[in-house]
């Protein structure tokens, strides 16, 4: 399935160049909790949570601690309970400003690589932005790949292009669940560089279980342990991301972030 | 070579055919030696192509218009809630009545020509299209049907023409694969609803020439259309297999959609 050459071309993205987007004024989330409860068991209780603007705010936990409920309610795919709300900076509803990118990279297997890129403009009947996906691909560095289908792409790349369709929508507010979770360690990091440069401007909430992911990325980091689950933080770095995973004050952090983990593992 | 196998194992039979033939003595009227039903097929060459013909257009006919009828009613089942409530019950009901039990109302209702044959076989094929496609369109990755979602709430708010791109662009592309199984299975039982339309009354076809050869003790006849018959299923069972791969590309490598046996693994490696 040609795997090697792909992985060479994972590496390509480090000579991309900033990625700033004009037009979209950054805009922040604040979502209110009052409980949530699957089948009787409550899994989250009186919980705050605020995205900065144009921030990328990271949300570890382990699993089923419930991350990805608290996206999937901003995200609307999940109803908010009573006595909750999802506010916005600007006043605005949410809908419609919104991007998602999965940690499946759901890329359309019967698709080119482009015309994965303009699915969201031909499920609204737009017409699609032909230069815009060639230049989000090229950023990317996947302007090769173009007419390639899904199935001769690599893991890393898939991700990629999964990640150039979510920047293609052009939304304010991008949520991911665990992204990068699926990749080997060195295209993680690749495309950890990458996404800061390209999510620039953005409010991104990124939920992850990896605290080097957080440290590496996240602007704020919360972490959500116990049960029901508490949200603790939020931890903000110093330092641009990405952020150099080695550095002192951020082996400090990844401690705290890692007793805090173990909350919900001892209880 | 993957030709090649078949072919070997249909020359072993008939050598086992003819073997049987000579070491019982069988009478040509029980069971025809290969030679005799090959010259069969060459001397009334021109009476079962007329027949084959026949039978050809009733199959092609019954499964086009099968597998049309069955794909838009597993869209409408898929995309209408009343029309699932209403009248999937009454299609999963409809196929227990056994088709075979109708073929004499059918003849009834539209004569000894093509159109019962025609309408027997769309009625066997029905049912496998449209569940085939059905059970594609209602199993949509779940994930997919959240990001179609967000990725709808920008744009325009009408919502049949959101549901038709919804189908357009992921639905019925997901369901390809399903529907695909359908209309395979759909190919291989065609020929039945079109040779049981014609036992039952018919003025032409292969169906009619085995029963009249049957009845007149004309065995190698019989053998000869049967032949005929089973070449001409397994040419559009193959024909519709190979189609289908080459409109779904993407599906070659995949092992959860199992096309039988030859997978043509070679040639996306490169």
């Amino acid at each position: 399935m040609g795997l090697d050459h792909p992985a060479s071309s994972d590496t390509a993205e480090a000579a991309c160049i900033p990625f700033t987007e004009t037009g979209i004024a950054p805009v922040g989330v604040q979502l209110r909790l009052s409980s949530l409860a699957f089948n009787g068991d409550v899994l989250l209780r009186n919980l705050d949570l605020t995205l900065p603007p144009g921030r990328i705010t990271c949300l570890l936990g382990p699993s089923g601690v419930g991350k990805t409920s608290i996206l999937r309610l901003i995200a609307g795919f999940l109803p908010l309970p009573s006595g909750s709300f999802l506010k916005t900076s600007d006043g605005q509803p949410l809908t419609g400003r919104l991007s998602y990118m999965d940690q499946r990279d759901l890329l359309l297997p019967w698709a080119r690589v482009r015309d994965n890129l303009l699915i969201g403009a031909r499920l609204r009947g737009e017409t699609p932005d032909l230069a815009r996906a060639d230049t989000l691909l090229s950023r990317v560095g996947l302007e090769k790949w173009r007419d390639a289908r899904p199935d001769a792409l690599s893991g890393g790349m898939r991700q990629r292009v999964a990640l150039a369709r979510t920047l293609m929508e052009d939304t304010p507010v991008v949520l991911m669940d665990e992204p990068f979770s699926a990749l080997d360690a060195i295209t993680k990091y690749h495309l950890q560089a990458l996404a800061a440069r390209l999510l620039a401007n953005r409010t991104v909430l990124l939920i992850t279980h990896d605290p080097m992911e957080a440290l590496r990325i996240g602007h704020e980091i919360h972490v959500l342990s116990g049960s029901p689950a508490q949200l603790s933080g939020p931890i903000r770095p110093a330092g641009k991301i990405p952020r150099d995973p080695t550095n002192d004050e951020l082996k400090t952090h990844y401690s705290a972030i890692m007793s805090a983990l173990a909350v919900s593992v001892e209880g | 070579m993957r030709l090649f196998r078949p072919l070997i194992t249909i020359a072993g039979l008939i050598c086992l055919w003819a073997v049987i033939t000579t070491a019982f003595s069988l009478p040509k009227f029980i069971l025809p030696t290969p030679l005799v039903v090959g010259k069969a097929l060459v001397t009334h060459a021109a009476l079962i192509a007329e027949n084959a013909l026949t039978t050809g257009i009733e199959i092609l006919s019954g499964l086009f218009l099968g597998v049309l009828f069955g794909m838009i009613s597993a869209l409408l089942i898929s995309a209408f809630r009343p029309v699932k409530q209403w009248v999937f019950p009454l299609l999963i009901a409809s196929q227990a009545i056994p088709v075979f039990a109708i073929a004499p109302l059918l003849v009834l209702w539209f004569g000894y020509g093509m159109a019962p044959k025609i309408v027997m076989s769309l009625l066997i094929i029905y049912f496998p299209v449209t569940v085939g496609f059905l059970d594609g369109l209602n199993r949509t990755d779940p994930a997919w049907m959240n990001l179609a979602t967000l990725l709808q709430q920008s744009g325009p708010k009408g919502r049949f023409l959101r549901l038709v791109r919804l189908y357009r662009y992921i639905k019925i592309p997901f369901a390809l694969p399903s529907l695909a199984s359908g209309i395979r299975v759909a190919a291989a039982i065609a020929p039945i609803g079109a040779v049981v339309g014609e036992w039952v009354g018919a003025s032409s076809g292969l169906g009619y020439l085995m029963l009249h050869a049957n009845a007149r003790v004309q065995t190698d006849l019989m053998f000869a259309s049967l032949l005929t018959l089973t070449a001409m299923a397994l040419a559009l069972y193959f024909l519709i297999d190979h189609g289908l791969r080459l409109a779904l590309p993407w599906l070659a490598g995949r092992t959860d959609f199992s096309f039988p046996q030859h997978h043509s693994s070679q040639s996306t490696e490169t």
